[in-house]
């Protein structure tokens, strides 16, 4: 057995400093859970941009878990979230309208398809992975419109009745249910991204994101690590795509499109990348504005989502909750 | 002592360079062996190839009467080899505790675990401050490595390679870039290395290496052209000619 003699000059430490600690895994999502719930109830004339929040949170939290958590920058989420969207979508229409059935198939076809291309483009890294993930998505994207009699084509994928969650309660036409369902799977799915990260393989995987070479060379399976987290974001964004099909009873092109991965990386920059968090304060922030600012102006509502990124970009989140947290008396 | 890392002509070519040609040696547990030779001798990509970031051409690795040559750097690692690298490689923004701890759980197997917190080890935990606490680096546990100063940050590299209870430890220039005052902590650090490790350090320092090593290997345009005690190696005329310069 190895032992290890403590010198003098080694043996003169200062005094012990605190560990560093992990918040409550379970802290963030309920007040998630609160804030969505109370949003619901003060805003019932909103309840279907509510539902698009919690849903576009989804796809950006799994987002975050690529691009923040893991250090892979892409721009083809939108085929695990599409892949996710029609599977849910054509499982309703030709096999079973049980939404909770549907979101399972939704989670396993993302999940299957970050499986299989994970299995390919992990083994690139910087703007070779970046291309490819484009590439991965204008496939299923070009798939998608040739098989029509699957996905409807350009006209989307429509004609499917959502029944009731979990046989009791039906889809109305105000949104209620519909929100509660969004935001009750975002806060679970959210759970479960929390634990993730802050469990050792999600130190791993951030391990990887902060040093390649320095986890290989503490013995760690990066492919692997990669490639689990990879098919668990995909799965993840499969369960975003599967809401959004189940609540809008429609699945367009759009869901596999080049505009909603860019559009979620922008919502990612926006709330701030790697602490998920982040990843719902940038889709809220950004729909809200597509919502208003898209309203008052509708060509020119960009605008103000430019002039935001610029200000993220210049004084970056992480930056100023490091100042909020100074100003709080809190440690790092 | 029995021999736990084997060297068979290892042979690397980046296309037409020949870098590394016919190595051959072996070390034994609680071998001191340092590895010197001029800039671009070879020494670093024969670390890498040994440690597994570069695949050799020809030759094979006997690692613990292992084959190891095809095996994965993670495999490597799990049969009882670690390094440290010649330019600082740390994980910049985390706490340096949690970098222990990570080369912790490493060691056990741990980092497949996705659901319970990384504060659920308890006894890892007090491991990863013991750890810190023999390299006096306790009051720097929850500080940022990149806020360190460079000769900590080298400490917290041999630190983690230790963490891992390694049988064989391959260090590439562990005092470079420290400055003078700094250096005795690393050099304390290097005399408390476990006695029955074997060791393999590169580095230019001379002093160094004939005090710390037991047996010393010259390479020269990456082969192997003296091998033997640091008495033989200073007496050897054709290392004195080339690269003791006297």
């Amino acid at each position: 057995m190895n032992t290890m003699t403590t010198t003098p000059a080694l043996a003169a430490s200062p005094a012990p400093a605190a560990a560093p600690r992990c918040a409550p895994a379970w802290r963030a999502p309920t007040v998630l859970l609160v804030t969505g719930m109370a949003a619901c109830a003060l805003m019932p004339e909103q309840l279907g941009l509510l539902t698009r929040i919690f849903i576009t949170a989804l796809f950006v939290l799994s987002l975050d878990l690529v691009v923040g958590v893991a250090g892979l920058a892409t721009l083809g989420h939108a085929a695990l979230f599409g892949m996710g969207a029609y599977a849910a979508g054509i499982f309703a229409l030709k096999v079973h309208p049980d939404p909770v059935v549907g979101l399972a198939v939704g989670i396993a076809a993302g999940a299957t398809l970050a499986l299989l291309s994970g299995a390919f483009l992990l083994r690139y890294q910087g703007f070779t992975f970046l291309m490819l993930t484009i590439a991965v998505s204008q496939i299923l994207l070009n798939l998608a419109q040739k098989a029509r009699d699957w996905t409807g084509g350009d006209d989307g994928l429509s004609g499917f009745v959502m029944g009731p969650i979990l046989g009791r309660f039906d889809f109305d036409l105000e949104g209620r249910v519909a929100s509660l369902y969004a935001l009750g799977v975002l806060v679970v799915l959210f759970y479960a991204a929390r634990r993730i990260v802050d469990s050792p393989f999600g130190l791993a995987v951030r391990g990887i994101h902060e040093n390649r070479a320095r986890m290989a060379a503490l013995g760690t399976p990066v492919f692997a690590r990669l490639w689990v987290l990879y098919t668990v974001a995909g799965a993840m964004a499969g369960a975003a795509g599967a809401l959004s099909a189940q609540t809008n009873a429609v699945v367009g092109m759009d869901s596999l499109s080049f505009a909603l991965s860019a559009e979620a990386l922008v919502m990612l920059i926006l709330g701030g990348a790697g602490r998920l968090t982040g990843a719902l304060i940038g889709a809220t922030v950004f729909t809200v504005l597509h919502h208003t600012a898209a309203s008052i102006n509708p060509y020119h509502w960009l605008f103000v989502v430019g002039a935001l990124l610029m200000l993220v970009v210049l004084v970056s989140p992480a930056r100023a909750w490091a100042w909020l947290r100074r100003r709080a008396g809190g440690v790092r | 002592m029995s021999t736990l890392l084997e060297l068979k002509s290892l042979d690397k070519r980046f296309g037409g360079l020949h870098v590394t040609r016919g190595v051959s040696f072996a070390l034994r547990a609680g071998d001191r062996m340092a590895l010197i030779g001029p800039n671009g001798a070879g020494k670093t990509t024969l670390v890498n190839q040994i440690s597994g970031v570069l695949t050799s051409d020809a030759g094979e690795i006997w690692l613990r009467g292992e084959n190891v040559t095809r095996l994965s750097q993670a495999r490597r690692v799990r049969a009882g080899l670690a390094r440290t690298f010649q330019i600082t490689t740390l994980a910049p923004h985390f706490a340096v505790q949690r970098q222990i701890e990570l080369a912790l759980f490493e060691r056990e197997g741990l980092t497949g675990g996705m659901w319970r917190s990384v504060d659920a080890y308890p006894t890892l935990q007090t491991e990863a401050q013991s750890i810190l606490t023999r390299f006096g680096l306790r009051a720097h546990a929850a500080t940022a490595s990149e806020d360190l100063a460079y000769g900590e940050q080298r400490l917290i590299e041999m630190a983690l390679a230790l963490a891992l209870r390694p049988k064989v430890l391959l260090l590439d220039e562990p005092m470079a870039g420290v400055p003078k005052g700094d250096g005795d902590r690393l050099l304390a650090a290097l005399d408390a290395l476990p006695s029955d490790l074997a060791v393999l350090i590169i580095e230019h320092d001379m002093d160094l290496v004939f005090r710390f090593a037991n047996r010393i290997v010259v390479l020269a345009e990456g082969a192997v052209l003296a091998d033997g005690s640091p008495d033989e190696i200073r007496c050897d005329p054709r290392v004195r000619a080339a690269y003791l310069g006297h």
